[in-house]
């Protein structure tokens, strides 16, 4: 059994399909990359896994679990699944460390010492152990992506979900974010992350998903579908990223 | 007829205390209201929406002094319990005011961008504490001008409750303008004392965003 089994799942904003039939499996420990155009449905299919999106058609189960059932226990699931946002989406009333113990302490009724000391381990993760007590508009947009991947991590998720994260970034911050996933990588973390860097994608994900018109266009071993492209959609989706 | 005396202007002020108790009362019973008011129409609940926004229409869509004359003499009628003037100034207060701060609560709960929404549920945070601990806290910055914007608009509006025969500030005017026919003298008094409360709070408004800014 695989962590994620996503089955023919169709979604749609009112007349507009934007995902047409899509199935994917994440073992554990795998790490997915997602690319494709803007629009072409990715950002979409990575937030249906936790819920956020609801899906009018298919399945999707996580650790066997469906997601898209109606008594499904979200809280639960979103416990387990971890999600980091192009916007970072710190709470911007709220420390660095309040941002990562609120969840620990709220959700999982964990004592705030207990949390506090998780709180400091995952920030120290993220290479921010001077930055606990600072707050978002205090940090870069660099810190404040580290901090919310720290969020994700203190609530030791079985899946990470990456949407865009390093987008809104300058291109001389988007290193040190990159350099945190990295990290999460080596550790066998099971990742799934949608992005636009193709280096990364290529040196760090076991496989890659090519996205195009809510359907999975090209899917397979990450260098070999990025060195020979199969479709022509993909063909000239890679050559106008990679000028 | 007789003179004005000094007198006559400490009587007043002590009739102000009435218009401020009834000012703090209905923005306590008002306050309870719009928290229930807001919290039913921004819960992902359809039946709790209808609800909320059918006591908004009634309560913004009819004037104040018609909601204090219905509750001061409809009760009676239809329940057979008399109302003191001062329950039905109380009541009829703090449901309109329920009504308004409901609203100004909403809009600043809602002016919190989507984002904040899906990053606290993201964390496996349910509704009412996505609202506590994230949204609430945010929202309450935002709506500080536009509620004590109300309360002074409150202020005013218990100058209403004088037609109930209740002595508040505007009835205890018009009391001492019929003993003394100086309405110039009189009504400009009580009208300074409205704009002292209300101009203290503006400023407590003002102060207290300028404090939040640098609390965050």
């Amino acid at each position: 059994m695989s962590l994620v089994e996503i089955e023919n799942v169709h979604k749609s904003y009112g007349q507009l399909e934007v995902l047409r039939g899509v199935s994917l499996n994440i073992d554990e420990g795998e790490i997915v990359a997602v690319i494709g155009r803007s629009g072409s449905g990715k950002s979409t299919l990575l937030r249906c896994i936790n819920g956020l999106e609801p899906i009018q058609s298919g399945t999707i189960r996580f650790d066997g679990e469906q997601v898209n059932a109606p008594k499904t226990n979200l809280r639960q699931l979103r416990q387990k699944v971890g999600i980091v946002f192009q916007s970072f989406n710190l709470f911007p009333h709220l420390t660095a460390e309040r941002n990562i113990t609120l969840g620990l302490t709220v959700v999982k009724k964990m004592p705030l010492p207990e949390a506090k000391e998780i709180a400091r381990k995952v920030i120290v993760q993220v290479g921010l152990e001077d930055k606990l007590t600072a707050y978002p508009d205090m940090l870069s947009g660099g810190q404040q992506q580290r901090v919310a991947i720290a969020r994700s991590l203190a609530m030791s998720p079985k899946l990470m979900l990456f949407d865009e994260i390093t987008s809104a970034l300058d291109p001389e911050l988007i290193g040190e974010v990159l350099r945190v996933l990295a990290d999460l990588a080596k550790d066998g973390m099971t990742m799934m992350l949608v992005t636009h860097e193709m280096g990364f994608a290529r040196n760090v994900a076991h496989r890659l998903v090519f996205m195009h018109d809510g359907e999975i266009g090209e899917e397979g071993p990450a260098r070999a579908v990025l060195d020979a492209p199969k479709t022509p959609e993909l063909s000239s989706f890679l050559g106008s990223v990679l000028v | 007829m007789r003179e004005l005396v000094t007198g006559d202007f400490i009587w007043l002020l002590f009739a102000a205390r009435w218009t401020l108790g009834l000012t703090v009362v209905a923005i306590v019973g008002g306050s309870l209201i719009g928290v229930i008011i807001m919290v039913l129409r921004v819960v992902p609940l359809a039946p709790a929406r209808a609800v909320a926004i059918a006591y908004i229409n009634v309560f913004q869509g009819t004037p104040v002094l018609g909601q204090l004359l219905i509750i001061f003499f409809g009760i009676p009628i239809l329940t057979g319990a008399n109302v003191s003037p001062w329950a039905a100034a109380i009541v009829s207060f703090s449901l309109y005011a329920g009504a308004y701060l409901g609203e100004i609560w909403r809009g600043s709960v809602q002016a919190i961008p989507k984002t904040q929404w899906e990053a606290s549920a993201s964390i496996g945070l349910s509704t009412m504490e996505q609202l506590r601990y994230v949204i609430v806290p945010q929202a309450f910055r935002i709506s500080i001008p536009p509620t004590i914007g109300f309360w002074v608009h409150l202020v005013k509006d218990t100058s209403l409750a004088s037609i109930l025969g209740f002595i508040e500030l505007t009835r205890a005017a018009q009391i001492m303008n019929a003993a003394t026919f100086r309405p110039m003298t009189v009504f400009l008094t009580i009208a300074s004392i409205y704009f002292v409360i209300c101009f203290v709070l503006t400023r407590l408004s003002a102060r207290l965003e300028g404090r939040l800014r640098v609390a965050r």
